[in-house]
Parts: structure tokens; C-alpha cells; sequence
């Protein structure tokens, strides 16, 4: 059956409206901030180990995001960390509150589709989250000019913007799902602590969780073990495991575009590394390409945890 | 025959095993005050729902203005306004914000937003507020801020769900004020509410609701000749001569169908007014006039009464 009329119709009003609620509340100037200190500590640190190297390294700049100085994890270990936590402080309450405050029945009785207002929602959220990591961005890369005194070169900050989009699919990730939590969920508490359960769960547990699985599913064979190497069925297996976390897919793109000598992001065989060169950068697109199931992945994902909250969204009832 | 805005025939919503709307046929004329009647969860609310294309119609077909709430539900969202039951705003937003998202929703000019906005909030006596937040309002504010956004929509129909719930006797009267001077401007007024005495005071006609069904519909007065087998009751207080019996006087008049005599005071249960008849029948019997009222049976009367007729088994089906 056919509905007359768009989709979009009252699309801009809502982006508008939750843009303006976003932006002038204090969950995300608390959230920001938390962010932004902690990314200023990352960077602080990682200068003050790079100034010494300055002249010797070509992707100077790109270093800025991927140097870790122990205790302290990487400025892009720690946005993985971060990124899903604003999202989920964006998204956790977004469709709950408006049952709770039952504004939902009177908004939907505008002349609107429930698509406009949900899509609304996720859009409104992602641009908040995209004005977050420009603004990270450009802190980067003005300590990195200042501190470092050297220009970031082209491919640099190529490399960087495609980081930046990278991250901003990893938070529609979590943006998504925290959107489908509170779809599911009527209490705003419940959803909160169902997605930062799912947050832990995936960046403190599924790693160790999924080596072991790994170990169940494709037990190491004696063979490799009696010589102190790791087997290869069981390390493909672990990492197969691994990636259905976002965190790792978010890792591994990271780690393929803003570190350009990356060959691979799984076991390699030596004589796959055969004429190699190793220890040289590899152009863009190449590392474009070994990062591109990883960033499909978090693409992918996106969606569908974004059409699971729409179909239920959309199956709901509007009375509270 | 006046024209219809809107007619609703077999109409019919199920939920897996519990039918909650069934099969119920009804006209709204353009212009009229349409009380839609009975306890909770009697299916008022999800009719106003299927009406508006907010929830999904199981079985037969509602016309809205002419259009079809399934396939043209933002044509039909966008004439009609609607106040659900406790309806919800952006506490921290004010009252002009408010309006002004919906006004944006509903693709209104700015210019024109300005304007709409502070009429409807000065019609329903809110200008001096308008600049304050929601969150400060009262109950019967906030219902009044609710009226002026249908008022702002320009709805040609205003969908009221229980707007007079939890209002103090002021507000209420209030309120019901607002209701008539949106009818003598010409908008549809359906109004649902389980409080029979302000139904009565502003409905031109009533829909009985009971689990579902339209159990009775009419204008009061025809309810009452129904149910209670007459439309009027006249009070005579009146000192009639010893020896004149007043009482059989008054049985005599054509179209009174019962007198109750308590000391110098009859009740007389008519069909039509009788008082001229009852006024010459106490002078013709020589006796002394002192008091003639006419009461049309109380709404609450006809509800009373049905209810205790459709327990006993024989008049479950003949009433409907």
C-alpha cells in the first residue's frame, strides 16, 4: 500500500530542533569536555615524544594520532574508547524521552512521517558527533603545526580526513545502536545501561572472550604448538571473532590508513612479504583498499542497526 | 443533510486476540461539537488514533475531510489538530518555541510563523507567557498551549482527547469556553471525555462507547427518549385544593409518561415540555402555582441508566 506524499517532509525542522537541543545542553558540553581533555592529554604526551624525531619521520603529523606513551593509549586508541560513549550519552534517551514526555503522539500528529522524525533524530546526532571530531581534528593538527613547527603534507592530511570518516561512521555505529536501545526500551535508565553494558562488553571483554572462543573452535594443532608458533587456523579464527566488535573494525581501518606501511591486517605468511619492501609507506589508495572491508564493516553496521530501530520504530504505538 | 468531515464505517482495530475497536460506524457534520463517550479503555482513544493514521486500521474504512488516514495521513495531519490525552511539550523549550517547532513541522514561512504563533497563544489567553518555559506551566496551561497549536494549524477539524482531565473547575469551564469559540469558527470539535456533565454541556451529539462499540448515539435529547423512554422532566410546585388531584391532571396531559408527587412537589417525565400544559392544568384545578421548571434528563442519568439496563441479559442487543 502506497503512502502519499515524502518522507522527508518536516526532515530539516527536526534535524534543526534536536541539533539545538543538542548543542545547548549540558550532557554533551560534559561529554565534550571529557573528550577534549583527554584528547589533549594524548596529544600532549605523544608531542613531547615526537619533537625529538621530528626530522626523521615523513608522516610526522600522522604519528600525532597513532603514538601511544604508555600508560597512556594513542589519540586514536582513545577516541575508539571515547566515540561510542558520546554516542551513546547522545542516543540513549532520544526516542524514550519523547513517549516520557509525551510529546511523540503530538508530534507525529503533524503533518510528518514517523521516518522524518526519527531519521531526524539519527542525522541531527551524527552532526553534533561530526562537528565533535572536525573540532578534535583541527586541535590535532594546529598543536601538531605549532608544536612540531613542520606543515602536515597532502597525503597527510588525506589520510587524516579519511580517519575523520572513518570515526564518524564508528560513532553511527553506536549512534545507531543507542537510537534502537532507546526505541526498545521505554526507560531511559535501562536503555543507558543495556548500551554501556554492550560498550564494555565489546571493548573489555570480547577480546579476551573471543581468543578463547577461538581456541574451542579451532583448538591450535600440536604440530605448531610443539614449535612455539601460534597456529594459523586459530589466529584466523580469533580475529574473524574480533571483528564482529565495532571497536576492532574501527582499530583496524585506523590502523591501515594512518599508518601507511601496513601491509595487512591478518597473519601473513613470510613468503606472501616476498619483494617487498618493508618498512615503506604505501600509497592511499592501497591503503585504502586493505582497510575497505573494515570500513564497509562499520558502514554496514550503521545501517542495519539503524533500519532494526526504524522497523520497530515504526511498528510501535504511539500511546504512552 | 449537512456535509460530513468525517464518517467512519466498520471500523475495526484488533490487537492478536483482543478486539478494542469493533465495527463501529459514525458521522461528525462540519461544525458540530461530536462527543465521542465512555469509561476507559473503551476504545475512544484508538479510534482518534485509526483517525489520524496513527495507528494501523485492522478492518473497514474512516474518512477524514475526504481523505483516507492509511494512504493520506500528512493531508489529514495537516487539517486536523489534535490534543492527545496529557499532552506533552519540550518543558525546557517556551511556549512560543514550542508552537514554533510545529509550525516549522507543518512548513509554515517564518514571517508567517511569528504571526500565527502569537495569535493563537493571545486566543488562548497565553501571550503574556510566551516567552516563558513549559516546564512553569500548569496543567490547565499546558492543555491550553496544546489548543493553541491546533489553533495556529488552522485545523479545520480539533481532535480533543480528554482535554478536560485533571483540570480544576475554573480551568475547566475555561477551557470548554475556548472549545465553543473554535465551533462558532467553524472547526469540527471531536471530543472525547469520560466526564459526562461537560459533555453534555457542549456536545451537539454523543457516541456512546462500551468494550468497543458504539452502544447508543444521538443528541441528548434523543439518547434520553431511548433510554429513559422520555426527553424532559418538568417540576411543579404547586398547591392544588383539597379535593382537585393534581397528580391525575398532570397524567392526563398528552405526552407525559410518569408524575412522582413528593409533598406540593411533581416530577413529570414527558417526551416533549410540557410546562404551558402543566401551568393550565394547575390553574384549571384552582390551585396555587409557585414554581415550573424543565430539566433536559442529565446525561449521567441516560449513562446510569443504560448500564443497569444492558445488565440485565434481555436488553444487552436491542438498546444498540
Amino acid at each position: 500500500m502506497r503512502r502519499e506524499g515524502s518522507v522527508f517532509q518536516g526532515l530539516g525542522a527536526v534535524v534543526l530542533k534536536e541539533l539545538s537541543d543538542q548543542m545547548s545542553s549540558i550532557r554533551i558540553f560534559v561529554l565534550e569536555f571529557l573528550v577534549a581533555a583527554i584528547a589533549f592529554v594524548a596529544l600532549y604526551r605523544a608531542i613531547g615524544r615526537l619533537a625529538d624525531t621530528t626530522a626523521e619521520d615523513p608522516f610526522v603529523f600522522l604519528r600525532l594520532f597513532t603514538v601511544d606513551t604508555p600508560p597512556v593509549p594513542s589519540f586514536a586508541g582513545l577516541l575508539g574508547f571515547l566515540i561510542p560513549l558520546v554516542a551513546i550519552g547522545l542516543g540513549f534517551d532520544s526516542v524514550s524521552s519523547e513517549h516520557n514526555r509525551r510529546t511523540l503522539s503530538r508530534v507525529l500528529s503533524q503533518p510528518i512521517y514517523r521516518d522524518a522524525l526519527l531519521m531526524g533524530k539519527f542525522l541531527a546526532g551524527m552532526a553534533t558527533l561530526g562537528i565533535m571530531l572536525l573540532g578534535l581534528w583541527l586541535l590535532v593538527i594546529g598543536a601538531g603545526l605549532l608544536l612540531l613547527g613542520v606543515p602536515p603534507s597532502g597525503d597527510e592530511v588525506m589520510r587524516s580526513l579519511v580517519f575523520l570518516i572513518i570515526a564518524l561512521f564508528y560513532c553511527g555505529v553506536w549512534l545507531a545502536l543507542a537510537m534502537l536501545l532507546s526505541i526498545v526500551f521505554r526507560s531511559a535508565a535501562t536503555s543507558a545501561l543495556v548500551a554501556l553494558g554492550l560498550w564494555l562488553f565489546f571493548v573489555l571483554i570480547w577480546p579476551i572472550l573471543s581468543s578463547a572462543l577461538a581456541m574451542v573452535i579451532a583448538p591450535p594443532d600440536v604440530r605448531y604448538v610443539l614449535l612455539g608458533l601460534p597456529t594459523p587456523a586459530t589466529v584466523e579464527m580469533q580475529q574473524v571473532l574480533a571483528r564482529f566488535s565495532p571497536n576492532q573494525l574501527f582499530a583496524e581501518a585506523v590502523l591501515a590508513i594512518l599508518s601507511p606501511s601496513t601491509r595487512s591486517l591478518g597473519p601473513i605468511f613470510l613468503e606472501q612479504l616476498q619483494g617487498a619492501v618493508v618498512g615503506t609507506a604505501l600509497p592511499l589508495r592501497q591503503s585504502l583498499l586493505i582497510a575497505w572491508p573494515q570500513i564497509v564493516g562499520l558502514i554496514a553496521s550503521t545501517i542495519v542497526l539503524f533500519v532494526a530501530g526504524y522497523v520497530v520504530f515504526q511498528r510501535q504505538e504511539v500511546r504512552a | 443533510m449537512t456535509e460530513n468531515v468525517i464518517s467512519a464505517r466498520g471500523l475495526t482495530k484488533r490487537y492478536r486476540r483482543t478486539t478494542v475497536v469493533d465495527g463501529i460506524d459514525f458521522d461528525v457534520a462540519k461544525g458540530e461539537i461530536f462527543g465521542l463517550l465512555g469509561p476507559n479503555g473503551a476504545g475512544k482513544t484508538t479510534t482518534i488514533l485509526m483517525m489520524l493514521g496513527l495507528t494501523d486500521i485492522t478492518a473497514g474504512e474512516v474518512r477524514v475531510l475526504g481523505y483516507d488516514p492509511v494512504r493520506q495521513p500528512l493531508a489529514v495531519k495537516r487539517r486536523a489538530g489534535y490534543l492527545p490525552d496529557s499532552v506533552g511539550f519540550y518543558d525546557y523549550l517556551t511556549a512560543a518555541e514550542n508552537l514554533a517547532y510545529t509550525a516549522r513541522l507543518m512548513g509554515f514561512a517564518p514571517a508567517e510563523r511569528t504571526r500565527k504563533i502569537a495569535e493563537a497563544l493571545s486566543r488562548v489567553q497565553l501571550g503574556d507567557v510566551a516567552k516563558k518555559p513549559v516546564r512553569t506551566f500548569s496543567r490547565g496551561m499546558r492543555q491550553r498551549l496544546g489548543l493553541a497549536e491546533i489553533v495556529m494549524k488552522g485545523a479545520e477539524i480539533a481532535i480533543l482527547d480528554e482535554p478536560t482531565s485533571g483540570l480544576d473547575p475554573q480551568a475547566t469551564v475555561d477551557f470548554l469556553a475556548l472549545i465553543e469559540r473554535l465551533k462558532h469558527e467553524g472547526v469540527t470539535v471531536l471530543l472525547s471525555s469520560h466526564l459526562l456533565d461537560q459533555v453534555q454541556r457542549v456536545c451537539d451529539r454523543v457516541a456512546l462507547f462500551q468494550t468497543g462499540r458504539i452502544v447508543l448515539q444521538g443528541t441528548v435529547a434523543e439518547l434520553a427518549k431511548e433510554v429513559l423512554g422520555a426527553g424532559f422532566v418538568v417540576e411543579v410546585d404547586a398547591v392544588a385544593p383539597s379535593g382537585a388531584d393534581l397528580e391525575a391532571r398532570f397524567l392526563a396531559i398528552p405526552g407525559v409518561s410518569a408524575v412522582q408527587r413528593a409533598g406540593d412537589r411533581y416530577r413529570l417525565t414527558a417526551v416533549r415540555d410540557v410546562r404551558p400544559d402543566a401551568a393550565r392544568a394547575v390553574v384549571a384545578a384552582d390551585g396555587a402555582l409557585t414554581q415550573l421548571s424543565v430539566d433536559t434528563p442529565s446525561l449521567e442519568a441516560i449513562y446510569t441508566r443504560f448500564f443497569q439496563r444492558k445488565a440485565r441479559p434481555e436488553g444487552v442487543r436491542d438498546a444498540a
